[in-house]
């Protein structure tokens, strides 16, 4: 790591304050993303903002109006194992527990997931050229090895995919962002929080460097009744996602009201189609629509030398997690047969 | 570093008199201080402390448990922190650069080197330490951040002769071949004791939506949640029945007896 100053704050303002100061300050919250970069200079720091003696934001609250509030500097594991998570929205605790280990979920932050960066193995190498880590070297993934690359939302500058599984939950149930700036808050509904790479891959998101996340707060709609996450990996643990999908369906006698469903592993933000989910909607919850639906998600799909498997690959993660859905009890997660 | 006054044994006396000859009365009269230390160590790392191990062995524990060493601060120490937390119930002040891991500050600070480094990037668990209850990775744990938290290594397990159950039930179950990964095992299985009485699921519970009293830690349930723990050795059938074990309290049968 580069040396840098180290400086605990203890209320928002103070944090504001010091990040506005410029690039160089950063905050730093479970770590987990952040020391791995900086071990191999991939980010750098002049100052480093310790943010979590900060008291506020750091639970989990339902609102008034029935919302429910994620702290930004609650753990992953704290947000999961919430009572109100695990009976209203069963598909969020799935998705983390989905993700890394659970020493890993014990030290994340709900913000630092939203914001954590690419695994592509070019990224991590400093002696490749990478548009991400340095903008105009080029792309060594585009005619490299890219097998866990993304085949939606891709540029010629760019094909690396965000890797969160959390955030593939809160894609699926429309949550919002709050942001907290020098001129005060504003929110971002999830959809447009992550940024395609486009000719500026090097911007992940839409937050500026002197703005902080303080919350992400989710609609009372918690598809608690039929929601399932599935995510497929090299191995069945503590690893990736090659794809995941998170599905949460509204159903009435056995017609769909509403669907949800929310890809990872494929693109550079959690992807959903609204065309496909626009399609389910009065429809028959079975597989043959979901089979359609698929297709309509995957129509644009471009693959790249080593990933064109993940084109069928998402096809049946897509109907197999949505006909898991219509049975939530009977979920098996990761690879093991189960329909 | 607090001059340690304590007398030197007889084993330290032959050490000094025959590795640092114009030292001995230095030392003898006004006791072993920073500098001897370091010369010492330099010795140690040339080899040459190999016909006095005893001497040399008494010396380095005494040294850890006055708790001084710690002082023994790299020459040049940027951007310089203190941090003050309790290790293994110990209160603990050490000046860090503010760059320190957790990881480095127990292996090379406090002498604690029982937590291993694998990977140093969050993908193996060797490191794993229970901070404030909880496991977590050193590798990735700025020392700096915890200020005022309380680090159990695997050093802290034992209550003073007696063994965690943790650890005797891996011993039992051979629940390891060269042992580098077990220390973060054994942190990580302690843990997993606690996340599971509190009802804690995992990704292959079955259903989350009711709020399960205690988890009864099933061979998949245990796999799952041990996942963030790899072992090279590939020890994971006695590692999961050692856990079982020491779950349920429950005689396991070790998976070795059946081998012949
Ligand atoms: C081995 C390994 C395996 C993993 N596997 C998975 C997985 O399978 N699935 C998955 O989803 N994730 C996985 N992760 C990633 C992990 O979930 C993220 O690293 C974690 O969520 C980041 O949170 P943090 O609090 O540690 O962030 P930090 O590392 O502290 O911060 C990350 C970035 O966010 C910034 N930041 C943090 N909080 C805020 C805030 N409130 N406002 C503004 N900026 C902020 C920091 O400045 C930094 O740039 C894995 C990580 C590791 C190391
Ligand atoms: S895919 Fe993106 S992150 Fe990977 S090498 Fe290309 S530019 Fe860099
Ligand atoms: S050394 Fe910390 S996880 Fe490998
Ligand atoms: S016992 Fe050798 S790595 Fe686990």
């Amino acid at each position: 790591m580069n040396d840098f100053n180290y400086t605990r704050v203890y209320s928002m303002d103070e944090a504001l304050a010091n990040v506005s100061l410029g690039k160089g300050h950063r905050v730093i919250a479970g770590g987990t993303n952040l020391i791995d970069l900086m071990k191999y200079f991939i980010t750098t720091a002049d100052e480093l903002v310790d943010i979590n003696p900060i008291s506020e934001h750091q639970t989990i609250e339902e609102l008034p109006d029935g919302r429910l509030r994620l702290g930004a500097f609650a753990t992953n594991a704290d947000t999961a194992y919430h009572p109100l998570v695990e009976s209203r929205y069963p598909l969020l605790n799935r998705a983390i527990l989905a993700g890394a280990s659970a020493q890993i979920r014990n030290m994340a932050t709900n913000g630092g997931n939203l914001l954590q960066r690419t695994r592509c193995y070019y990224f991590y190498d400093i002696n490749t050229p990478c548009n991400k880590r340095e903008p105009g070297t080029g792309c060594s993934a585009i005619n490299g090895y890219n097998r866990t690359m993304a085949i939606m939302g891709t540029s010629e500058h760019c094909i690396a995919v965000f890797p969160s599984d959390m955030c593939v939950a809160l894609a699926a149930l429309d949550a919002v962002v709050n942001i907290v700036g020098p001129e005060g808050t504003r929110q971002l509904p999830f959809a447009d929080f992550h940024r395609l790479p486009g000719n500026t891959p090097h911007i992940d998101n839409n937050l500026m460097d002197n703005e902080l996340i303080s919350s992400i707060d989710l609609p009372e709609k918690g598809f608690s009744s039929s929601y399932s996450y599935l995510k497929l990996r090299d191995r069945n643990s503590y690893a990736f996602a090659l794809v995941s999908v998170a599905t949460a369906l509204d159903l009435e006698h056995g017609l769909i009201k509403e669907a949800r469903i929310a890809l990872g592993g494929l693109a550079h933000k959690p992807w959903r189609v609204q065309e496909a989910e626009d399609f389910l909607k009065g429809k028959q919850a079975s597989k043959t629509n979901f089979e359609a639906a698929a297709d309509l998600i995957l129509q644009g799909a471009k693959s790249f030398e080593f990933n064109a498997f993940k084109i069928e690959l998402a096809k049946r993660a897509i109907v197999r997690n949505c006909m898991m859905a219509l049975d939530p009890d009977t979920q098996q997660p990761g690879a093991q047969p189960s329909l | 570093m607090n001059e340690n006054k304590t007398k030197l044994t007889e084993e330290e006396k032959k050490l000094f008199g025959d590795l640092m000859p114009e030292e001995l009365d230095e030392i003898i009269s006004s006791g072993l201080n920073r500098r001897h230390f370091m010369k010492l160590m330099g010795l140690a790392s040339a080899g040459l402390l190999a016909s006095h191990l005893i001497g040399a062995e008494q010396l380095f524990a005494r040294s850890a448990e006055i708790g001084d060493i710690a002082d023994l601060a790299p020459a040049a120490i940027e951007n310089g922190i203190n941090v003050s937390f309790k290790v293994n119930n110990t209160a603990k002040k050490v000046l860090i650069d503010s760059r320190a891991t957790l990881l480095d500050t127990l292996r090379e600070r406090l002498d604690l080197t029982g937590s291993k480094k694998g990977c140093d990037h969050g993908q193996c668990g060797a490191c794993t330490v229970i901070v404030d209850g909880k496991r977590v990775l050193s590798c990735l744990t700025l020392a700096a951040t915890c200020e005022g938290k309380s680090v159990i290594t695997i050093e802290g397990l034992a209550k003073d002769n007696e063994l965690n159950p943790m650890q005797a039930a891996f011993l039992k179950h051979d629940g390891f071949q060269c042992g580098f990964c077990t220390p973060g095992q054994i942190c990580s299985a302690v843990a997993l004791m606690k996340e599971a009485k509190e009802g804690q699921a995992s990704f292959v519970t079955a259903d989350v939506r009711q709020n399960q009293q205690s988890v009864i830690l099933s061979d998949e349930e245990i796999a799952e949640r041990m996942s963030g723990n790899i072992c090279r050795c590939g020890a994971y059938p006695n590692i999961v029945a050692a856990i079982k074990e020491a779950q349920t309290g429950k005689n396991v049968e070790q998976t070795w007896l059946f081998a012949g």
